[in-house]
C-alpha cells in the first residue's frame, strides 16, 4: 500500500512540475493545487497507512493510527485552498488587466521604461 | 505555563480585526491602526526585558504538555526579533498615512498590515515546526494581498509569479515537516533538538535539513533562489516594498538560523561548510545586481539579497561571537533596509521616476532627504559609529576566529561594492545637474521623513549603544549555539 501511494504521490508531483511549467496562468493555479494535493499525500503516507484502533489512551488495541499527520493535512487543505482562490482571482484580474492569460505576454509591459 | 508569550500575536489580531469593521470611518481607521501599533511596540519591550531578566517564558496551548501540544517559546531572539519587526511595522504605517490614498484605505490595507504582523511575530514566537508553517502561512496570505495592493500592471504581473513560487515552497515545506516526522517522530523543536541526535540517521537526515534549506533559501532569497525578489520587491508601493525587505526575507533567514543551531546541528562539516559557500554566493550575486541595477528600486532590493548573505555567513561559520554578528547584524538590517526602502519611496515620490539615468539635483531642492539618505546608505554598508559596523565586526571577528579566511574576504570586498551601489543612487539621484525643471513641482516629502528619521535614530542608537545592546544579542546567541536553556524550560515544564 505505501509503495502505490508513493507512486501516486511521484506521478502528482510529475504532473503538477509539467504544469507549473506551462505558460497558461490556469494551468498553473491546477499544478499549484496538484502539488499541494501530492505533498498532502506524501504526510499522509510518512505517518504509516495501518488500520487499527482509533489513538485513544487506554483501549488495549495492538496497532493505533496516529491522528498528527492527519491534524496537519487538515490544516494545510484549508490554506490551500484559500491560497487557490486568492491565486484564481489574481488570474482573472490579470487577465482583465493585461489581457492575455499567456506568461510570456506579461512581459515588457510599458511602465517598466 | 505563561501567558504572556502569546500577546504580541494577539494585540495585532485584535487590532487587524477591529479596523476591518472601521473600514468606513477613515480618522477611526487611523487612530485605532496608531493605538494598536504603539501598544503592540511597548508590550513587545516589555516581554524582552521579561526574558531578558527572568529566563525563557514558555506557552504551553491549551495546556497539553510540551512534545504533545503546540508551545509558544519567547527566547532572548524572538523576542528581540519581536521588538525590531513592531518598530519597522510602526513607521511603515506612519509612512503609509501619507502615501496609501483614501481609495486604497479602503480596501483594508490597514488591517492586512496588522496580519501581516501577527504572521511575522507569530513565526518568530513559536516552539513547533508545523506551527511556523501555519504562521509562515497567515504572514504570506497577508503579503500576497499587500503586493497587489493597487493592482497596477507590474504588479499583477510580479503577484502571480511571487504567489506560485512560495505556493511551491509552501508544498516543500509541508513534505519536509513529513519526512521528519517519519524519520524523528516529533516536531516540537526542543524536542527535535534532543531526538535528532538519537535518532542516527545521518543521511536520510541530511536530506531533510537540505530540503528545509530550500524551503528557507526561497523564503529568504539565498543563492540561487533569489531570482523572484529583485522584480516583486520593487513592484508594490514603498511603505509595502519596505515591510516586505524588512520583516519577510528576515523570517526565512530566522527560521534557518533556528532550524541549522537547535536540529540540525549534528554533522556541520557538511550542513554548515555548504552554507558558507552559499553565503558568500549570494554576496557575490546580490551586489553584481545592484551595481548593475539604475533603477531606484531594484538597487535598494539586491542589496537586500546580498545582505542575507552576510547573515548566513555568520550561520554557517557556526561559532557563537559570529552567530551574534549574525543576529545583530540581522536586527540592524531589517530597520535600515526598511529605512532605506521609505527613503527610495521619498526620492521616487520627489523625482517622479525610478531611473537614475532621468533623475538628478534632489539636493537642492530637498536637502533633508538627502542627508537622511546618505546616513542611511553609510549605515547599510557598516561605517562606524552606525549600526553596520557592529554587526560586521562580530561576523568578520567570528570568521576569522574559525579560519575562514577566504569568506571574510570576499565579505569586506562586498561591503566596498554595497557601498558603492547605493552611492551610486546619492551620486546620480542627488548630486549633479537637475534633470528637468518639473521635479521641484513633483510631489513633496511631507510626513514622509520622520518614520525614517526614527529609523535611522534606532541605528544610530544600536550602534553607539552597542554596550548596551550587545549583551542581549550574545545572550540570544548563547541559547542558540547551547540550546540545554530552550529544551529545559520548554519540556520540563
Amino acid at each position: 500500500m505505501e509503495l502505490l501511494i508513493s507512486l501516486l504521490v511521484g506521478f502528482l508531483f510529475a504532473s503538477a512540475v509539467y504544469l507549473m511549467l506551462s505558460r497558461n496562468i490556469l494551468r498553473i493555479i491546477v499544478g499549484t493545487g496538484l502539488i499541494s494535493h501530492a505533498a498532502h499525500l506524501l504526510l499522509m503516507t510518512m505517518g504509516g497507512l495501518k488500520r487499527g484502533a482509533t489513538p485513544f489512551l487506554g483501549q488495549g488495541a495492538t496497532a493505533y493510527t496516529d491522528p498528527l499527520p492527519h491534524a496537519l493535512i487538515l490544516t494545510s487543505i484549508v490554506i490551500g485552498f484559500g491560497v487557490t482562490a486568492f491565486l484564481l482571482v489574481l488570474a482573472y484580474r490579470a487577465y482583465n488587466e493585461l489581457g492575455s492569460a499567456d506568461i510570456n505576454d506579461y512581459r515588457g509591459l510599458a511602465e517598466d521604461e | 505555563m505563561n501567558n504572556l508569550v502569546i500577546w504580541p500575536i494577539i494585540i495585532p489580531l485584535l487590532t487587524g480585526i477591529s479596523l476591518i469593521f472601521l473600514q468606513k470611518n477613515r480618522v477611526a481607521q487611523k487612530s485605532v491602526a496608531v493605538m494598536g501599533s504603539l501598544i503592540s511596540l511597548f508590550y513587545a519591550l516589555f516581554l524582552a526585558y521579561q526574558v531578558k531578566t527572568g529566563g525563557i517564558l514558555v506557552l504551553q496551548a491549551s495546556a497539553w504538555q510540551a512534545p504533545f501540544g503546540i508551545s509558544l517559546v519567547a527566547d532572548v531572539l524572538a523576542t528581540l526579533l519581536v521588538v525590531t519587526a513592531n518598530v519597522v511595522a510602526t513607521a511603515c504605517l506612519y509612512y503609509s498615512f501619507k502615501v496609501i490614498d483614501r481609495k486604497q484605505e479602503q480596501f483594508y490595507y490597514y488591517p492586512f498590515l496588522f496580519f501581516l504582523l501577527t504572521g511575522v511575530s507569530g513565526a518568530f514566537l513559536t516552539g513547533d515546526i508545523f506551527n511556523l508553517f501555519v504562521f509562515f502561512e497567515v504572514m504570506l496570505m497577508s503579503s500576497y494581498a499587500l503586493i497587489v495592493f493597487g493592482g497596477t500592471k507590474p504588479q499583477l504581473r510580479e503577484s502571480v509569479k511571487y504567489i506560485a513560487i512560495n505556493v511551491l515552497s509552501s508544498a516543500l515545506f509541508v513534505m519536509a515537516v513529513g519526512y521528519l516526522y517519519s524519520v524523528v517522530g516529533t516536531l516540537n523543536m526542543a524536542d527535535l533538538a534532543v531526538k535528532i541526535k538519537e535518532a542516527n540517521q545521518v543521511g536520510l537526515l541530511n536530506t531533510v535539513a537540505m530540503l528545509f534549506f530550500i524551503v528557507f533559501a526561497l523564503k529568504a532569497a539565498l543563492f540561487p533562489l533569489f531570482f523572484w525578489l529583485p522584480g516583486s520587491y520593487s513592484a508594490p508601493p514603498a511603505p509595502i516594498a519596505a515591510l516586505f525587505g524588512g520583516l519577510l526575507t528576515k523570517v526565512g533567514i530566522y527560521s534557518l538560523i533556528r532550524v541549522f543551531t537547535m536540529i540540525f546541528a549534528y554533522n556541520t562539516g557538511y550542513t554548515h561548510t555548504f552554507l558558507i559557500w552559499v553565503a558568500g554566493l549570494t554576496m557575490v550575486f546580490g551586489v553584481i545586481g545592484a551595481v548593475a541595477s539604475m533603477d531606484v528600486r531594484k538597487i535598494l532590493a539586491y542589496n537586500i539579497v546580498s545582505a542575507v548573505g552576510f547573515m548566513i555567513m555568520g550561520l554557517g561559520v557556526f561559532t557563537t561571537v559570529s552567530i551574534a554578528g549574525a543576529i545583530y547584524y540581522m536586527i540592524h538590517d531589517m530597520i535600515i533596509k526598511a529605512a532605506l526602502f521609505l527613503l527610495g519611496g521619498a526620492v521616487i515620490t520627489v523625482a517622479g521616476t525610478a531611473n537614475l539615468n532621468k533623475m538628478g539635483g534632489l539636493i537642492k531642492n530637498h536637502p533633508t532627504l538627502g542627508w537622511l539618505f546618505f546616513t542611511a546608505a553609510v549605515a547599510l554598508v557598516g561605517i562606524p559609529p552606525l549600526s553596520g559596523f557592529t554587526g560586521k565586526l562580530l561576523l568578520i571577528q567570528g570568521a576569522l576566529g574559525a579560519g575562514q579566511y577566504w569568506i571574510t574576504g570576499i565579505s569586506l570586498t562586498v561591503s566596498l561594492l554595497i557601498l558603492f551601489s547605493v552611492m551610486k543612487i546619492f551620486l546620480y539621484g542627488f548630486w549633479g545637474e537637475a534633470k528637468t525643471s518639473l521635479q521641484v513641482k513633483q510631489g513633496s516629502t511631507k510626513g514622509l521623513l520622520w518614520p525614517t528619521a526614527l529609523l535611522i535614530a534606532i541605528s544610530l542608537f544600536l550602534g553607539l549603544g552597542t554596550e548596551f545592546f550587545y549583551p542581549y544579542v550574545e545572550t540570544a546567541a548563547q541559547q542558540l549555539t547551547d540550546p540545554s536553556d530552550y529544551i529545559n524550560s520548554v519540556l520540563k515544564e
